[in-house]
């Protein structure tokens, strides 16, 4: 199965290319193109984006595997990154991601049991005094805690949890209520 | 606490200033219309070379020395933003390029100007969607209202603003990975020389700049180089001028971005700006100064210059938190200032898990060109992973600091010095901790989100 894109974004990808003086220079916006309109970077759009930029499937390989914002397997159609860097960790991202994962029964890099979210750990995302957050496609959710977590996931739709699965609090702190 | 005016950050406030009709009314675009109308490009280099900005992308360059490199005879000149900001701690840019784009916008027009650049592209990471998406309007806005095109403010002189997105890889943000990630190939850091303003992008003469950097240049003009430098703080001896976004992010009460001039203390950003530790009961244990790569900082270990001619003489014998924030001074203390971002941790957080933390980080991003970083740094995560498991002995310490010693300066990039200098700082500052785990372990009870796990349940408890 071939590849292409569609008619509007094929014009897309020719005002890139005039952006630069060469075509090779469109490559990532380009992917980043196919990418939105394909959910990932499949073998085909490889071959699709080497053919229109003049470049070997090697060389379109190379930059997607270098570059961790390319999905290289098919991902969900809503994409969790949570970021795990320092400032974050420091504000509770460990707590953030451990909840993800009971709620949408996956680890990180893996697709939740009913397919609809896929949960990725980020490097550091530029929103340290907001920590901790997540990225949900595009946007970013920042100040979190669990049930912000929760509120955003049944947006989503995901099942909610059974109270006996749930995340406790920490074990001292209700020692001292 | 001093209160400093907000000159960078003025139209932060302020609704909508990121669309240009609030901008405008705000101040934008009038000094890109002087600097392009009034001034010759000689002219703009002296005032940003009179206004001592040290880079703010983290090495502390000075801007104007850097355009100085530009060769004279140059066909075609490139302007390269670097908005690849990812530094962990780091989220000063973001603030601009979401807030005020007109900023950048205009210091970019500028910038073009006076080194003889046409085209200028803002390396953008593909994450911060917000950011790319105000850019774009803001550029095309400027282009609509005759600021950018083929004659900006009626002058021939035509003027272009692409936004290239990144796509994830932190080693982009080290200028020749990202001239290589621009040209569409794999983000990995070139030799150097040739320096980019020699030859950088696309082989062309190319003058990389961070957006603080870039956003700054209109107050330059507006003020005069040499009046904006004196907002300093700083003695003049030390040529480190103006004013900055300082950032501050976890254990304190307000983390946040604020601007002051260069040369206030980590003291008065941690308990001024950031407004004190998040817990009274637990002190400060540790500060990253300014982005993960610059090593940690004690708050109970002293400035040493007992000579007088000593240029830190006059903070001898004083605490490291109330040394002045300065490229040269925070050297001088075995640190550095990078972006001027500080991470604050309290006594709750187990230095070596910190320090796994961040290494792991740098294993990831080590984009793998050279053995001592692609191999150093997963190894100082093996040897951090044993220390935590408990199955290590003392002598493995000595191993991160000689795995690290040999990663420092045998690489084509500053990553795996970057990787190297925090991991060394970690362990000479708090090498109980890692003593410790050595003997116990750091395992699943050693978390960093301690201080603030009970406070994430808030609401679920009621």
């Amino acid at each position: 199965m071939t590849f292409s894109l569609s008619q509007e974004m094929e014009a897309v990808v020719d005002e890139l290319i005039a952006r630069y003086p060469t075509k090779m220079a469109a490559c990532i916006p380009v992917l980043h193109l196919c990418q939105e309109q394909r959910g990932w970077v499949s073998p085909e759009v490889i071959d699709f984006v080497a053919g229109r930029l003049e470049m070997s499937s090697s060389q379109v390989k190379g930059v997607v595997t270098f570059y961790t914002m390319y999905h290289q397997h098919e991902v969900a159609p809503n994409v969790i990154w949570v970021c795990r860097t320092l400032s974050c960790d420091l504000r509770g991202a460990k707590t953030i991601q451990e909840h993800l994962e009971r709620r949408l029964g996956c680890h990180v890099g893996g697709t939740s049991r009913d397919g609809k979210v896929t949960l990725l750990k980020a490097e550091c995302l530029a929103a340290c005094g907001n920590a901790p957050m997540v990225q949900l496609n595009d946007e970013f959710h920042e100040h979190l805690d669990v049930a912000k977590v929760d509120a955003l996931l049944d947006e989503l739709g995901v099942a909610p949890l059974p109270a006996e699965l749930r995340l406790q609090p920490p074990a001292h702190e209700e020692e001292e209520e | 606490m001093a209160s400093y005016d907000a000159i960078l950050s003025n139209r932060f406030s302020i609704d909508e200033a990121w669309t240009l009709p609030v901008a405008e009314r705000h101040g934008a675009y009038r000094v890109a219309r002087k600097a392009l109308t009034a001034m010759t490009p000689d002219q703009i280099k002296e005032e940003v070379k009179a206004a001592n900005i040290r880079g703010r992308g983290g090495a502390g360059f000075p801007a104007g020395i850097k355009w100085g490199f530009l060769p004279k005879d140059a066909e075609t000149t490139y302007l390269v933003i670097n908005a690849d900001e990812g530094e962990p701690g780091t989220f000063k840019d973001r603030q601009i390029m979401e807030k005020d784009p007109h900023r950048l916008v205009e210091g970019c027009i500028a910038t073009m100007w006076a080194i003889g650049a046409h085209v200028t592209y803002i390396y953008v990471r593909c994450e911060l969607v917000k950011s790319i998406r105000r850019l774009e309007s803001a550029i095309a806005e400027a282009r609509k209202k005759g600021y950018l095109g083929r004659r900006p403010f009626g002058k021939d002189y035509p003027l272009e603003i692409h936004v290239h997105p990144g796509a994830g890889a932190y080693i982009c943000g080290e200028e020749t990975a990202l001239l290589n990630s621009l040209e569409g190939k794999r983000g990995e850091p070139r030799l150097k020389p040739p320096f980019p303003a020699i030859k950088g992008a696309f082989g062309q003469p190319t003058i990389v700049n961070n957006v603080e950097t870039i956003a700054s240049v209109p107050d330059i003009l507006e003020r005069g180089g040499k009046a904006w430098s004196d907002i300093t703080l700083l003695p003049e001896s030390f040529r480190d001028g103006g004013t900055r976004l300082y950032g501050i992010s976890g254990h304190v009460k307000t983390p946040g971005v604020f601007e002051a001039p260069v040369g206030i203390t980590l003291r008065e950003l941690i308990y001024d700006f950031g407004g004190g530790m998040l817990h009274d009961d637990r002190p400060l244990k540790g500060v990253i100064p300014g982005g993960s790569s610059t090593p940690v900082l004690h708050p109970d270990h002293k400035v040493n210059a007992p000579k007088a001619d000593d240029p830190m003489h006059p903070w001898h014998g004083k605490s490291h938190l109330d040394v002045p924030m300065g490229v040269d001074t925070m050297r001088s203390i075995g640190t550095m200032l990078g972006t001027c971002c500080a991470i604050v941790m309290d006594t709750s957080v187990n230095m070596a898990e910190a320090a796994r933390n961040l290494m792991k980080f740098y294993h990831h991003e080590s984009c793998g060109q050279c053995t001592p970083c692609r191999e150093g740094s997963g190894w100082l995560v093996d040897v951090l992973d044993q220390i935590g498991k408990g199955s290590a002995t003392r002598a493995d310490v000595d191993l991160l600091v000689d795995i690290s010693n040999n990663m420092m300066g045998n690489t084509i990039c500053a990553l795996a010095d970057g990787t190297a200098m925090p991991m060394l700082a970690f362990i000479r500052k708090y090498p109980q901790d890692f003593y410790d785990a050595v003997e116990s372990g750091m395992g699943e009870n050693t978390r960093l989100d301690d201080a603030v796990r009970a406070t994430l349940f808030a609401e679920a408890a009621e």
